[in-house]
């Protein structure tokens, strides 16, 4: 492969698929970001009535027979159907033309934070009601959480980089910002990149239950969700995929293509404190904003707009604020802040994903979409969360934060192109 | 040949397989003529010991290569 001497190394994103509990396609999902439209419903997937949570954010109109040949539709994880759906959602919309020179220079980077958890939880029932000789053959390939990407890399022919980043709810921003580097250092040319969760099955409830995470405000689904308020009360579950096609520049520029917003900063941390507790000053969170800003020479105070992680836990939010402010200084109160998990629940591994797609749309439209149930404040969360009503704002740079238990804490940084 | 195994041999097979019914001939070959992978056949297998309640060991899944032998080897298992 011969390379161009004169590449920029710059990044852009074309392309958006969105998958999501507020709608399938990205305009559908913007708009009612913007609307501040819930998510959140009583569970429809499962029977919740065992639960002490009984509502989660679900995409309620997803059928993988309409994305998939029927033979894989029915038996895939559900998780693999939406990442696939994702995709090809992307694809279209950067209106590529893949020829078989490009398919070698075009990669595929989709994780999740847990796989196919579907399949693992159907099987693992089928072994002890019926026995061993009973479990799928497909239990592996559609468990392996690095199979949504190397299922979308098959069905498109992607034959550039394949890797599955695995960091909990950072999983989308990891996939993101490490595909931005595979196009930078001269790897490849475009990147499909994202996450995917489909977390909402029997076992996957009891066990968000059982970690203490999640709200139980069960009888207000649309409300439970309330990053940054005073009354939250957990983290509402949610279920999505998010792919985004990622560009070399000169790349986009040649072919005319759409361009949504560049990628200009990566940081990566780690707490090194906890298994699911964030460290109560945000260190590591703190540290991976000033790391995105250091990658890319942008001061802090020339940040128009941060998506937090504001997941609406009790400890985070709070942890995130501090973080914030010992990246921001001064700015942290007067950069625009919200969590569109108000709105989307989280979506695990996907949130990342999703969460950046808000970001170049943010930058795009310059809008910014608000935090919703935002009614009571936290003396211990006192930034300006664009509370429950979107806001035109200029925007130049865009923040997106994404944390995951274990540690991880990935920040990427959005410039108007 | 029993036409009442052969019939429920083709729809266990429409079914997993996600073929036309029309495709499905007692000549087919699973692998070669109704596209199945290795893994394919694994798991129609296992519905047709669904379907037909019996055990088949995975020494003799080897033997089962066409519909028309599937349903040989399923009249040889089921009781008479």
């Amino acid at each position: 492969m011969i390379r161009e001497l004169a590449r920029s190394g710059r990044v852009v994103i074309t392309g958006l698929g969105a998958v999501t509990p507020l709608g399938i396609g990205v305009e559908k999902f913007w708009q009612n970001c913007l609307n501040g439209v819930s998510g959140v419903h009583r569970i429809s997937l499962i029977d919740p009535e065992p639960f002490p949570t009984k509502i989660a954010a679900e995409v309620l109109d997803f059928q993988a027979e309409d994305w998939m040949e029927r033979k894989d539709a029915r038996r895939v994880d559900r998780a693999i159907a939406m990442a696939v759906a994702a995709a090809r959602l992307a694809l279209d919309d950067s209106t590529i033309v893949l020829t078989d020179e490009l398919k070698d220079e075009f990669g595929v980077f989709i994780g999740s934070g847990i796989g196919g958890l579907n399949v693992m939880h159907e099987n693992t029932r089928i072994m002890y009601e019926r026995g061993p000789s009973k479990v799928s053959p497909f239990w592996v390939p559609y468990m392996i959480a690095n199979m949504p990407g190397g299922i979308v890399s098959i069905l498109n022919d992607l034959r550039g980089p394949n890797v599955a980043a695995v960091t909990a709810c950072s999983t989308g921003a990891n996939s993101i910002g490490d595909a931005y580097h595979v196009i930078k250092r001269g790897d490849a040319k475009m990147m499909l990149a994202g996450g995917v969760e489909a977390p909402i099955n029997d076992i996957g409830v009891a066990a968000f239950c059982a970690a203490r995470a999640m709200s139980t405000r069960n009888d207000e689904p649309q409300r439970a969700s309330r990053p940054f308020d005073l009354d939250r009360d957990g983290f509402v579950m949610g279920e999505a995929a998010g792919v985004m096609v990622l560009e070399e520049l000169e790349h986009a520029i040649a072919r005319g293509a759409k361009i949504y917003a560049e990628i200009v900063g990566y940081g990566m941390t780690a707490d090194a404190y906890h298994i699911t507790g964030v460290h109560p000053e945000g260190r590591g969170a703190r540290n991976a904003m000033l790391r995105a800003l250091d990658r890319a020479g942008v001061s802090p105070h020339r940040v128009d707009y941060i998506n937090a992680h504001g997941t609406s836990t009790p400890i985070g939010d709070p942890a995130e604020t501090l973080a914030i402010k010992g990246a921001f200084g001064d700015h942290a109160h007067k950069v625009a802040i919200s969590s569109t998990k108000s709105m989307t629940g989280h979506t695990l591994g996907a949130a990342g994903a999703i969460e950046s797609m808000v970001c170049a749309l943010a930058i795009r439209d310059q809008k910014v979409p608000p935090t919703i149930n935002y009614e009571t404040p936290d003396p211990a969360c006192d930034l300006d969360y664009v509370p429950n009503v979107m806001r035109e704002l200029p925007i130049e740079y865009a923040l997106n934060n994404s944390f995951g238990f274990g540690g991880h804490n990935v920040s990427l940084l959005l410039k108007r192109v | 040949m029993s036409e009442d195994i052969l019939s429920r041999v083709r729809k266990v097979t429409v079914e997993e397989l996600s073929v036309k019914e029309e495709e499905v001939l007692e000549s087919s070959s699973f692998q070669d003529d109704l596209g199945a992978d290795s893994l394919d056949v694994v798991e129609l297998v296992m519905a047709l010991e669904d379907e037909f309640g019996i055990e088949i060991p995975d020494d003799e899944v080897g033997e089962i290569k066409t519909v028309g032998a599937a349903v040989e080897y399923i009249e040889k298992k089921l009781p008479k």
